[in-house]
């Protein structure tokens, strides 16, 4: 059992070379305002913790702060952190410089921004060996192959020769971990290390950085929003919701019994790789630094909420050995089944009435080829997934159907007739009938267009309504994606991730639409917003009667939301089927290697 | 709570909170400030003269009379500068406005299309880029009598547009290429639409900046006009023509000279801070 803070501050000392965050508080400058207030956290060597939460938590707020470091417009405003029998935190800078990147290193979400875009790799690792003075001006070039072969790098010369932009993303990120076990820290901050990469890349990272802190003693604080992740490599996990640690305790307690409301919530949000499940999201959204309610911060969007929720912020109190838990209600909320939300898989006899086909599409883009001869179809009220990863061209075959892409030969046909290559080519009832739906929220709504003027927009070009009658349209399509009216007025920069992907999908469905092509719509978004979203278009493929074509390259999301999947690998389709069989005894190579590197939770 | 009582609260509140925030950009209220004492200058000026804008007060180049002195014909330079600046700043302002529409139309067309008529639109652009300023007008202006005022708000529109165009283009290619643009492709709507619905409004901020730059060029490209003898009337006080016509008694009688150029330079002070306020609020209002 890992000691709890109090217990070593009680004995007066710290496990040798593991760090103890006690009582951290983070305030904006020149306000009292707290990012992140009351953590409490030790890491002992060896040990890998995960810090979960969603965006705005202030996870990442935490691990900068083990280097001593706020990001500009924030201070560190209390606490300690013990590290060597020193406080990081009360040493002057000079100190803290020499114990940043020597003794407790950091590994950021994009490597390739940390890396200098003009230096060879090779160069780059020697000159920060001789920054720490490690090894001697001979021993430096080996000390560089021997790092970069510790992370299943090649350490030839050719390798050593190349600039960042000449490896792979995994390469990259690799690099960056070899850097940072380089001057053999004691501490590791991770943030998000494998955000962006593909699974199978993802899976090869996380085994690397696993086996080099087992096999160094280094502990390793684990920052990420992805729940599966964390289950698959953390030792203990460490839940944050608006700044505060809500729930902390051994992986296997967190995801098995989780006693917090929020950790419920979340784990109710995330689909399974190995049973379909009907995903839940949480209401309302995670609120920012000074508008957080008193009280348990979690109460307004809590299903359990009582009246003594309000009155004060509850202590992260011990329920059982090394399991904590900030809740007042903690035995009151019963137990918890991570089989809960599980529906049966869609029945592979289930008959068809095909919609859209697609035969022999093969795309160029200048001389590369990036789509082979792919074939599949759609039925009515049917949900089919094209997965694969970066460059396996499954964005670009969505991007042919929904008359994003103008250069593809073979056909498409729907409805019975064949489609043109590129909207301009298509009939107004083509375009109308076929919607697509955008992977960044951010980007595809018009900053300067109010929400109304975005969802009035394709009734009017269809003339399914004008005036009056649509925006009461308007209001009830708001409505059926969880929105109201209230955002009528507001221009798109004033509503989150999740609420802006809700008026896209309000958007295409202003069109009504028969098929809906959705390309990767929930990647950027949270797990619960992400949740929220999938019952969202669940209920409208029922209600409504539409097919979708769902990009993505999360086999877990698949098997909760799609009837039918295309497996693509290189632009062509491996294997296809319906999901059941394809996940439960995958019949191709590749798709068993899928399989095998996505993170699962059970 | 309905849309209907929503709605009008936040109207009216929004257009109470863009005031508010704009009077928080200081940069924005100094401009305008500035901006709008040299217009009423020079709209209110000629009702304010003490004397005619040609009559003929005193000496040539006599220091005595009135608060500036007189000029090269003995002329009240008070009067000549409250006078002068009616006609240059409505020819620079026609002349902006003109510029910038031409310059963003086809810098934006030229993005939108891409391909082939990008690269032709561009290098006749670049080939007309390759006058100078002045010396286009000074051709067509030297062919001409007696310039009329069209004349001359033409030629300065005509020779901004080449410059307006490249910079319209640079910032209208990072908007053409964005999922709310191929969104609305997707949708079908008309190409004009999308243009002018879905890229333009994004490019306020830096078409902004590059108006309050564009003026300052224009008022300098009328005042040396207007220096080289081209205005719409020779008689007629302009504060161009005025340095022109006083530069020979710089030593003995500055004030000739330096009251058009303290004008028009606090003009130009003033619009480009104007200009780089409004893109700093644009800029706000995006996050």
């Amino acid at each position: 059992m890992a000691l709890t803070s109090a217990d070593q501050a009680a004995a007066g000392r710290v496990p040798p070379g593991g760090i103890d965050i006690t009582d951290l508080r983070v305030e904006l400058s020149g306000s009292a305002v707290d990012v992140v207030d009351d953590i409490d956290l030790s890491l002992a060597p060896g040990e890998i913790v995960g810090l979960v939460g969603e965006s705005g938590s202030g996870k990442t707020t935490v691990g900068t702060s083990l280097l001593g470091y706020a990001r500009a417009g924030a201070r560190i405003g209390g606490g300690t952190i013990t590290f060597g029998g020193r406080d990081v935190l009360a040493l002057p800078w000079q100190q803290v410089r020499q114990i940043r990147g020597e003794e407790i290193a950091y590994v950021p979400q994009d490597p390739a921004s940390a890396l200098n875009p003009s230096i060879r790799i090779g160069r780059q690792i020697v000159e920060l060996m001789e920054l720490r003075g490690l090894g001697t001006p001979e021993s430096r070039l080996a000390g560089a192959r021997a790092g970069l072969a510790e992370v299943g790098l090649p350490d030839d010369d050719e390798f050593l020769r190349r600039y960042a932009h000449q490896l792979s993303g995994g390469q990259v990120q690799r690099v960056a971990l070899a850097m940072a076990f380089l001057p053999r820290p004691k501490v590791l901050v991770l943030d998000e290390p494998t955000t962006g990469l593909d699974v199978t890349t993802q899976g090869m990272v996380l085994q690397t950085m696993a086996e080099l802190c087992r096999t160094h003693g280094v502990a390793a604080l684990y920052v990420t929003h992805d729940l599966a992740v964390v289950a698959n490599i953390a030792d203990r996990v460490a839940v944050m919701y608006a700044g505060q640690v809500v729930e902390l305790g051994d992986r296997d307690t967190i995801f098995r019994s989780p006693t917090h409301p929020y950790t419920r919530a979340l784990l109710d949000a995330i689909p399974h790789l190995s049973h379909a499940r009907a995903l839940s999201g949480i209401p309302g959204r995670t609120p920012a630094p000074g508008r957080r309610p008193h009280g348990c911060r979690f109460h307004d969007r809590c299903g359990y909420v009582v009246p003594a929720c309000t009155e004060g912020v509850p202590a992260l109190a011990e329920t059982a050995p090394g399991h904590q838990v900030r809740c007042i209600r903690a035995d009151e909320v019963g137990p918890w089944d991570i089989s809960r939300g599980l529906v049966p898989d869609t029945d592979p006899g289930k008959p068809r009435d095909v919609i859209l086909s697609i035969s022999e599409l093969d795309v160029c883009y200048g001389r590369k080829q990036v789509v082979h001869g792919v074939s599949f179809d759609l039925a009515r009220a049917e949900v089919v997934a094209l997965v694969g990863e970066s460059g396996s061209g499954k964005t670009t075959i969505s991007r042919c159907v929904g008359g994003l892409h103008k250069e593809w030969t073979g056909t498409i046909e729907f409805d019975g007739q064949t489609l043109g290559r590129g909207s301009r080519r298509r009939s107004v009832a083509d375009r109308k009938r076929i919607q697509y739906i955008f992977q960044n929220p951010y980007l595809s709504l018009n900053p300067r267009l109010t929400i109304e003027q975005i969802v009035k927009r394709p009734m009017e070009l269809f003339r399914i309504a004008k005036g009056r009658a649509a925006t009461d349209k308007v209001v009830e399509l708001l409505e059926q994606v969880a929105l109201g009216p209230a955002v009528l007025h507001s221009q798109a920069n004033r509503l989150s991730g999740g609420e802006r992907q809700r008026v896209a999908i309000a958007r295409a469905l202003a069109a009504e639409p028969d098929v809906l092509v959705c390309d990767e719509i929930t990647s950027a978004l949270d797990v619960s917003v992400q949740g929220s979203i999938v019952a969202l278009l669940e209920s409208l493929r029922v209600s409504r009667g539409i097919s979708m074509l769902f990009v993505t390259h999360n086999l877990a999301l698949v098997r909760s939301i799609a009837d039918r999947v295309q497996i693509l690998n290189g632009g062509r389709v491996v294997e296809s089927g319906p999901v059941v069989q394809v996940m439960d005894s995958p019949q191709d190579d590749y798709t068993r290697r899928l399989l095998a590197s996505s993170p699962a939770i059970a | 709570m309905s849309a209907s009582t929503v709605a009008p609260a936040t109207r009216s509140s929004r257009r109470g909170a863009g005031l508010r925030r704009a009077s928080r950009i200081p940069r924005l209220v100094g401009g305008a400030v500035i901006t709008a004492l040299v217009v009423l200058l020079a709209v209110l000026g000629p009702l304010l003269a003490p004397h005619g804008q040609n009559e003929v007060v005193g000496v040539p180049f006599g220091t005595a009379d009135g608060l500036l002195g007189n000029d090269y014909l003995g002329q009240d330079v008070l009067s000549r500068l409250l006078n002068g600046g009616r006609a240059i700043l409505l020819i620079s302002l026609l002349g902006t406005a003109l510029g910038m529409v031409l310059g963003v139309l086809v810098g934006v067309v030229a993005a939108y299309s891409g391909g082939w008529l990008d690269e032709v639109i561009m290098r006749l652009n670049d080939v007309t880029l390759a006058f100078p300023q002045i010396l286009l007008a000074l051709v067509v202006l030297t062919a001409v009598d007696q310039p009329r005022a069209w004349l001359i708000v033409v030629l300065v529109g005509v020779s901004h547009a080449p410059r307006v165009a490249r910079l319209a283009r640079g910032v209208a290619l990072g908007i053409v290429s964005r999922d709310f643009v191929v969104a609305a492709e997707a949708l079908g709507e008309k190409r004009s639409r999308v243009i002018l619905a879905e890229v333009l409004p994004n490019m306020n901020a830096p078409l902004l900046a590059e108006a309050g730059l564009r003026l300052t060029y224009s008022i300098g490209l009328v005042a040396a006009l207007g220096f080289l003898g081209f205005s719409t009337d020779p008689n007629a006080a302009n504060w161009g023509q005025m340095i022109q016509e006083n530069r020979l008694a710089m030593a003995s009688q500055p004030w000739a000279v330096l009251a058009p150029v303290l004008v028009i330079g606090l003009f130009t002070v003033g619009t480009n801070l104007m200009a780089d306020g409004i893109a700093q609020l644009a800029d706000r209002g995006d996050r």
